[in-house]
């Protein structure tokens, strides 16, 4: 029974803590930078199904399927959610902060389409199985699978924790802090904003990527109603909660946020009988919206903000 | 070719175009990019629904239709009706939201607010009316031909002809009431209006109440069109922003043509490359529209 607690306290804290690793990289963009990012979902799904695609045995109907080792995956899912994070944000960080939010709302919501209808690479509305899971042998045994994932997992969160600490604390993270806070100083101190800002933009992306090729790895299996619009809002709340700017709150919101979401879906479960339960997850989903604008109002630092709020945005 | 696809990128386009034109205010007045416009839209289209039941209802289930016309005056009336209650909706919205964060002056605060607003806002109405989708009416209607091998059916013709007076309306509004020469000098110089006594409260409490009008009757054209769910004013969000940004921000002309390019290109490419990729045109015009000219076809600012 302890043991069966356990696993699941094991297998909870890799799924918060790979929601974590995706809030560490909204950090760079939004925290350190003020960089809004509304396609969070989208990030994260070009990371799993790239990581998906070259990891997976060969399956005849669909394309892909290369066999590759799981860390190939990671890597590639790192380069190719970089890649796009670079083209989108060459195209859209010179102009108006606002215009980047509509834009990756929109890679969002193209990447969900190419999910859904790209059969041939992505398998379409039935998705991808079959992922090869880190620690497969120990699959039988769910506490010991569990617990070698959630070594993984906060293994990769600490490696990614302690280089952005390095990185945020550095001249580089100074630059940025001072562009989101007076970008007409920095520049007048010859730092090049857009430059930096891309910069953030893509090493950003590129966490969120791995952090969904993380995912993808661990369960197995992934779909396009995975990565909806409620992922990217989860995300935001979870730093926002946490506390942007701070890359602790980052994780901790991420443990937080997903504690209150898994108690209240499982609550909601045991309390409202099975025809309204699809009712239920969209009051859940009213809940976390309304919370997330009254903590904007209440208390924008979230638990471990920084000191001073961001109070202007570049550009 | 088929030239048919033009009747339906022209309904499309038209009640984008009405979408875009709340966006392109509230963009240029407010400053912000209001991620929860779509929910007006939607909630637009509830509270007609509702409001025709509840008319229909009252008159003892007679619903009775226009002509030739797929739905009766309980809908017009109830359609008057809704865009008065939303347009409360969006002022309350600004006053328990987005008054309290314009205060702090940070935009990108204000776009992440509209975006949770959003989010509660549609699943609120999943949770009350479920996500199977609703319909204003059954009827059935034929599509007349209007040459060049275009078919129109009769909502289709009044729904475009409604657009246009609703259009020639705005127009009027912000060129000769003192409302909207208002809103105009917010939009373009707010700090210089202020100055000059222009009533900012007054100007931003307007635009809300505009937008939430214009936004039912987007959402009303696409509920009569199509159907209504509580995702339809999400879906639409994209090519709202397409259009708003391609027409220029603050334009009402380039909100309206953008939203006809917009229609049509959905339309067209649903022609050529089948309905699945409909939702990534929008995209493509906005990707292109930034790339070519990101002040928009009537744009001057930045």
């Amino acid at each position: 029974m302890t043991l069966d607690i356990i696993a699941y306290l094991a297998f909870f804290l890799v799924t918060a803590l790979s929601y974590g690793i995706i809030c560490l990289g909204l950090n760079v963009q939004w925290g350190q930078t003020g960089l809004f990012n509304v396609g969070v979902a989208g990030f994260v799904a070009i990371g799993a199904y790239t990581s998906a695609l070259l990891t997976t045995p060969d399956a005849a109907p669909r394309l892909g399927g290369f066999d590759f080792p799981i860390w190939v995956g990671w890597i590639a899912a790192l380069a190719i959610s970089a890649l796009a994070a670079a083209v989108i944000g060459a195209i859209t960080l010179r102009l108006r902060a606002d215009y980047l939010a509509i834009t990756t709302f929109g890679v969002a919501i193209t990447i969900q389409l190419v999910a859904l209808n790209a059969e041939k690479a992505t398998g379409g509305p039935f998705g991808i199985g079959f992922i090869p899971r880190p620690f497969a042998g120990l699959q039988e045994q769910p506490l010991l699978f569990n617990l070698a994932n959630l070594m993984l997992v906060s293994g990769v969160a600490f490696i990614a924790y302690v280089a952005l600490e390095k990185l945020i604390h550095g001249p580089w993270g100074r630059v940025l802090r001072a562009i989101r806070e007076d970008e007409v100083a920095a520049t007048s101190l010859g730092k090049n904003a857009n430059v930096f800002r891309l910069q953030a933009f893509v090493l950003g992306s590129a966490i969120m990527g791995l952090a969904g090729a993380i995912q993808a790895h661990f369960i197995g299996f992934i779909a396009p109603e995975n990565y909806l619009s409620a992922i990217t809002f989860q995300v935001w709340a979870m730093l926002i909660i946490g506390g942007s700017g701070s890359n602790r709150g980052a994780l901790l919101g991420a443990v937080v946020v997903w504690a209150l979401w898994s108690m209240t879906g499982a609550a909601l479960s045991i309390v409202i009988p099975a025809e309204y339960q699809a009712r239920a997850a969209a009051l859940q989903i009213v809940i976390i919206g309304v919370g997330l604008a009254a903590i904007l109002v209440v208390r924008p630092r979230g638990l471990l903000g920084e000191r001073r709020a961001p109070d202007s945005t570049a550009g | 070719m088929n030239l048919q696809f033009f009747a339906d990128g022209i309904v499309m386009g038209a009640l984008i175009g009405l979408g875009a034109v709340g966006v392109t205010l509230s963009y240029s007045i407010l400053r912000f990019a209001n991620f929860a416009h779509g929910e007006f839209i939607a909630w637009g289209a509830y509270a007609t629904l509702v409001l025709m039941s509840a008319i229909i209802m009252a008159l003892g289930g007679e619903a009775g239709t226009l002509g030739a016309l797929s739905f009766g005056w309980p809908l017009l009336v109830a359609v008057v009706l809704a865009a008065v209650l939303v347009g409360g909706l969006a002022v309350g919205l600004d006053r328990v939201l987005f008054a309290r964060l314009r205060a702090k002056g940070n935009v990108i605060v204000m776009v992440m607010a509209s975006f949770g607003a959003s989010m509660a806002l549609r699943s609120s109405l999943e949770f009350i009316f479920t996500s199977s989708p609703r319909y204003f009416t059954r009827e059935i209607q034929m599509a007349l031909p209007v040459g060049f091998g275009i078919r129109l059916t009769p909502d289709q013709i009044f729904l475009v002809g409604l657009t246009a007076m609703i259009v020639i309306a705005m127009d009027r509004f912000l060129a000769l009431s003192a409302t909207g020469r208002a809103m105009r000098a917010v939009s373009e110089n707010p700090a210089l209006a202020r100055v000059a006594g222009v009533d900012v409260e007054r100007v931003i409490g307007a635009t809300w109440i505009i937008a939430g009008m214009l936004a039912t009757a987007s959402g009303v054209m696409l509920g009569i069109t199509v159907q209504i769910r509580p995702y339809m004013g999400f879906d639409l969000l994209l090519p709202l922003f397409a259009a708003a940004i391609l027409g220029g921000i603050g334009s009402m002309q380039g909100a309206i043509l953008g939203g006809m390019i917009v229609g049509l290109s959905e339309a067209a490419a649903v022609q050529v490359v089948g309905a699945n990729y409909r939702a990534a045109v929008a995209f493509i015009i906005l990707i292109a529209a930034l790339l070519v000219k990101p002040t928009g076809i009537f744009g001057v600012r930045e």
